[in-house]
């Protein structure tokens, strides 16, 4: 029986410290995620989800042609991408806008790898995500920047709600719309930077997605929606972590295959709860017709 | 004089066969993206059209894999995927139809970095991630180019049958619904279309320029003209001249600091498409222009319906 | 702007004194002047294009006129006034969306606060009550999105009162229901401003569902108004000059068309055909 233990939960997992430095990162990158998926299901934007972590990739590429701490350069990249959305995004609609920052930050990241030769498995475990890439980061800066997007959301939750269901509504009471959403596209920059190292470039979109569209299948109070959307995340990276440290495959291969499985199973649940409801509502129709 | 023109065109330009290459097969690409970017654009599905060359990108690992062609591991994987979300989408709006192309795109992404991983870590390609995420229109396999073409020709045929229902499903369903239209299968085919000219522009230019390509002179042209025809014009246009700039600053850029290395043609091309957006977003801020575009759109569906409602009452 | 009608009054929610706005150099409004009094049930009607939502917007002080005064209950517009109670065209919500109706009702109390909302029964008490007012309470739990046209326009009615508003804008709630929820919609809304002494300005570009509930009409056409009941207002030659162009007002049935040159313009004044080159097939 140990030995089965011993398979799964491999030794060091829990003791190394860089390790627990993983655990306490991924827990707050993945409660972030789930809070920020809320809004980015509600507000249908996916694209700039899946558009900043790639984009701010091509920011680290420059820090490391610089030198320089490639956290930083990807922060700046991710929150310049998100403001320039904001910025030339007209009536809320911003997927063209998007296509076009991408490109051109992807642009821009390839010239920076162009003139520098940067060391390549710091670049692959950005894209991919790494588990012990963790460790180069500084867990307090994680837990601050993750404190300060929560915070943030908390203020802007009723705000942004209104201005995401109903922009004209919002607009005629009092509510600077265009603010509101410019804060919320800064925030998904902010959380993209502490979360890339982990989770990956490539894939950090699909734990700021998957975990709240499953959660909206689940329940329509939208903090329990919140709440369920935080619980799927945070189980997502805990499995994917374990996981990826004993297959030593990328992290993000995991978190995007878990994450799309919760939400299967709840679009599944949902189908079927709607199903059985619907034949009660015809039964009842049938019976008032033939009554 | 002479001076001038070496400054604007470095030395072999015109004699280098690569660049000739280049210069032809970016002509084509960028055409057919620019064609069909123009629907894109309007049916706001610029999401799954850059999804599209990731999908593709998952395939085309996947047949690098077993030794397959990657051509039809692009095309399969991009109509499948493209199918999946499609599916997954229906009785969505656009907000829920993105959601739904997220969560496949995640999925597909995820499968597609597993492969990468492998490709890189097993097959000993350095580089890979980088041609996947960027591509180089420099260095691809000639003999792709009648493939391209071809490929090319049939999603403009195809894109020529769909013209008018797929006009009238983008800008009103209800109304095409009403009048016979399969909106659902025109939509799949215009995925299909989609698929088409995304795989075939990744496949030489890279998945980059492929959605630069396809979103960028588009989404320019929509806004120089509301006539759809004239805007696809503009649109080929537009990545023709954006292409063919970037590829000869590229050129010339070997002369610059760092000498010998060169910049990148995506970087160049993906620049002058946003600059190309920037200054027709600027430019055409006068008052009017902005009070005509905000109702631009919902007179498009009412002269529609008005001429709906006349040929019913007659 | 033609005064037809003018019942002097203190007592006006909304006045409006030679209002002009002017994009540049387009005259989009012109003279624009009326005054509504409590409990009175006004339709603004006309084409589209004629000014309609830039009038919405200077009353909702988005939009500062370049000319002329508005003011609600006595003191100038701003932007977030309370008084005003604003009703959207409509939502546009997936039908998964996990909000329930009570969470969008619940924004029109406090949706401009920051924070999350806590759970308090005050609070539910105010969302209930509007929600029985317009007889929403039977599907207050049930998800927003997968609630019909009618259902969602009378929670968005049952969301602007919540803040016990003077004057209720509605933004063309008609133009996307059914003939029997636009029925319910207006009666209800009717019922509101006779009950509740709620004033009532109820954007839309067909005059005819509003015919029977209708105080008095605002008939807006190429930036002119003009202001009566019906019958004083929606004459020949009084529509003829506000339109610039001699328009003729035809009665079938208890309906009323207004037909201009070849085109009805009660419902479309825009010349469909100068834009019929970008439909491509869409007209043939």
């Amino acid at each position: 029986m140990s030995t089965v233990w011993n398979a799964i939960l491999s030794p060091g997992m829990f003791s190394e410290s860089f390790m627990i430095n993983t655990w306490i990162s991924g827990t707050i990158v993945a409660v972030i995620s789930g809070i920020i998926g809320f809004f980015v299901v509600l507000r249908g934007s996916a694209f700039v989800a899946h558009a900043l972590p790639k984009g701010g990739f091509a920011g680290a590429a420059g820090a490391a042609l610089l030198g320089v701490n490639t956290v930083i350069g990807l922060a700046l990249f991710s929150v310049g991408g998100a403001l320039s959305i904001g910025w030339l995004s007209r009536r809320g609609r911003h997927d063209v806008v998007t296509a076009l920052i991408l490109t051109f930050l992807l642009g821009t990241g390839d010239l920076f790898l162009n003139l520098h030769d940067v060391y390549a498995p710091e670049i692959y475990s950005l894209l991919f995500g790494e588990v012990l890439g963790v460790s180069g980061v500084e867990i307090v800066d994680t837990a601050v920047l993750g404190i300060l997007c929560v915070a943030a959301l908390v203020i802007l939750y009723r705000p942004l709600m209104l201005a995401s269901v109903m922009s004209e509504g919002a607009e005629a009471r009092g509510i600077r719309v265009r603010q509101i959403e410019m804060c919320f596209l800064v925030i998904v920059g902010l959380a993209t930077a502490i979360t890339v190292p982990i989770v990956g470039a490539l894939l950090t979109f699909s734990l700021m997605i998957a975990p709240a569209a499953a959660a909206s299948y689940v329940t329509h109070h939208p903090m329990r929606a919140v709440g369920m959307s935080v619980a799927i995340a945070v189980v997502t990276v805990w499995i994917s972590i374990l996981v990826s440290y004993d297959t030593g495959l990328p992290v993000g291969f995991f978190v995007a295959a878990i994450a799309t499985a919760a939400y299967g199973l709840a679009r599944g649940w949902r189908n079927l709860r709607s199903r059985g409801r619907l034949s009660a509502r015809d039964r009842q129709k049938l019976s008032e017709q033939t009554s | 004089m002479k001076k001038l023109l070496h400054v604007l065109f470095a030395p072999g330009f015109f004699t280098n066969a690569s660049v000739g290459h280049a210069v032809l097969v970016g002509a084509v690409v960028a055409i057919i993206s620019g064609v069909v970017g123009v629907f894109v654009v309007i049916r706001g599905q610029s999401y799954l059209g850059h999804a599209l060359g990731d999908f593709g990108a998952t395939g085309a690992s996947a047949t690098f894999l077993f030794g397959l062609a990657t051509l039809w591991g692009f095309l399969g994987a991009g109509v499948i995927s493209g199918a999946g979300s499609d599916v997954l989408g229906h009785g969505h709006r656009r907000r829920g139809r993105d959601v739904t192309t997220g969560v496949i795109h995640a999925l597909v992404m995820g499968i597609g970095a597993l492969l990468l991983y492998f490709d890189t870590t097993m097959t000993n390609v350095t580089g890979a991630p980088e041609t996947i995420l960027f591509g180089s229109i420099f260095v691809f396999d000639p003999s792709l180019v009648p493939v391209v073409v071809v490929l090319g020709v049939l999603t403009l045929l195809f894109l020529l049958i769909l013209y008018r229902p797929l006009l009238l499903s983008s800008l009103d369903a209800d109304l095409a619904k009403a009048r016979g239209i399969p909106v659902r299968w025109v939509s799949f085919f215009f995925m299909c279309c989609m698929a088409m000219a995304v795989a075939q522009s990744s496949l030489v230019i890279g998945a980059l320029l492929s959605t630069a390509l396809l979103i960028g002179p588009a989404a320019t042209a929509v806004r120089l003209t509301k006539r759809t025809s004239l805007a696809m014009v503009w649109s080929a246009t537009i990545g023709i001249a954006a292409t063919w700039l970037g590829i000869l600053l590229a050129y010339d850029s070997y002369d610059w600091p760092p000498v010998g290395r060169g910049w990148p043609v995506s970087f160049f091309v993906t620049s002058l498409i946003l600059l190309f957006y920037l200054v027709s977003r600027f430019r055409l801020r006068h008052p009017l222009t902005v009070a005509r575009e905000t109702q631009t759109e919902s007179r498009r569906k009412e002269a529609i319906r008005h001429e709906y409602s006349v040929e019913r009452h007659s | 702007m033609m005064e037809i009608t003018q019942r002097g009054s203190h007592g006006d929610v909304l006045t409006l004194k030679d209002v002009h706005v002017q994009f540049h150099n387009r005259l989009v409004l012109q003279h624009i002047e009326f005054a509504i009094q409590p409990g009175e049930f006004v339709g603004l009607i006309g084409p589209n294009g004629a000014g309609k939502t830039t009038l919405l917007k200077v009353i909702l002080g988005l939009l500062t006129p370049n000319r002329g005064s508005v003011t609600v209950d006595g003191l100038p517009v701003k932007h977030g006034n309370p008084l005003v109670g604003y009703v959207p065209q409509k939502i546009h919500l997936e039908p998964d969306t996990p909000l329930r109706a009570r969470d969008l009702v619940a924004l029109g109390l406090d949706g401009h606060r920051w924070g999350i909302p806590l759970p308090s029964r005050s609070r539910r008490e105010k969302v209930d009550e509007v929600l029985r007012a317009v007889d929403a309470l039977d599907f207050a739990d049930a998800p927003v999105g997968r609630l019909s046209g009618g259902e969602q326009q009378r929670l968005l009615i049952a969301q602007a009162l919540l803040t016990q508003p003077k004057l209720l804008l509605l933004d063309e709630p008609l133009s996307n229901l059914d003939i029997r929820s636009a029925h319910e919609v207006v009666r209800l809304v009717s019922s509101i401003a006779q009950n509740q002494g709620i004033a009532v300005l109820l954007v839309a570009h067909d005059m005819n569902p509003l015919l029977g509930v209708m105080d008095k009409i605002v008939y807006l056409a190429a930036g002119n108004a003009a202001i009566g009941t019906v019958d004083e207002v929606v004459q020949n030659e009084v529509l003829s000059r506000l339109y610039g162009y001699d328009v003729e007002v035809i009665r079938v049935r208890g309906r009323i068309l207004v037909v201009g040159g070849n085109n009805e313009v009660s419902t479309d004044l825009l010349q469909p055909t100068q834009h019929l080159d970008s439909m491509g097939g869409a007209t043939d």
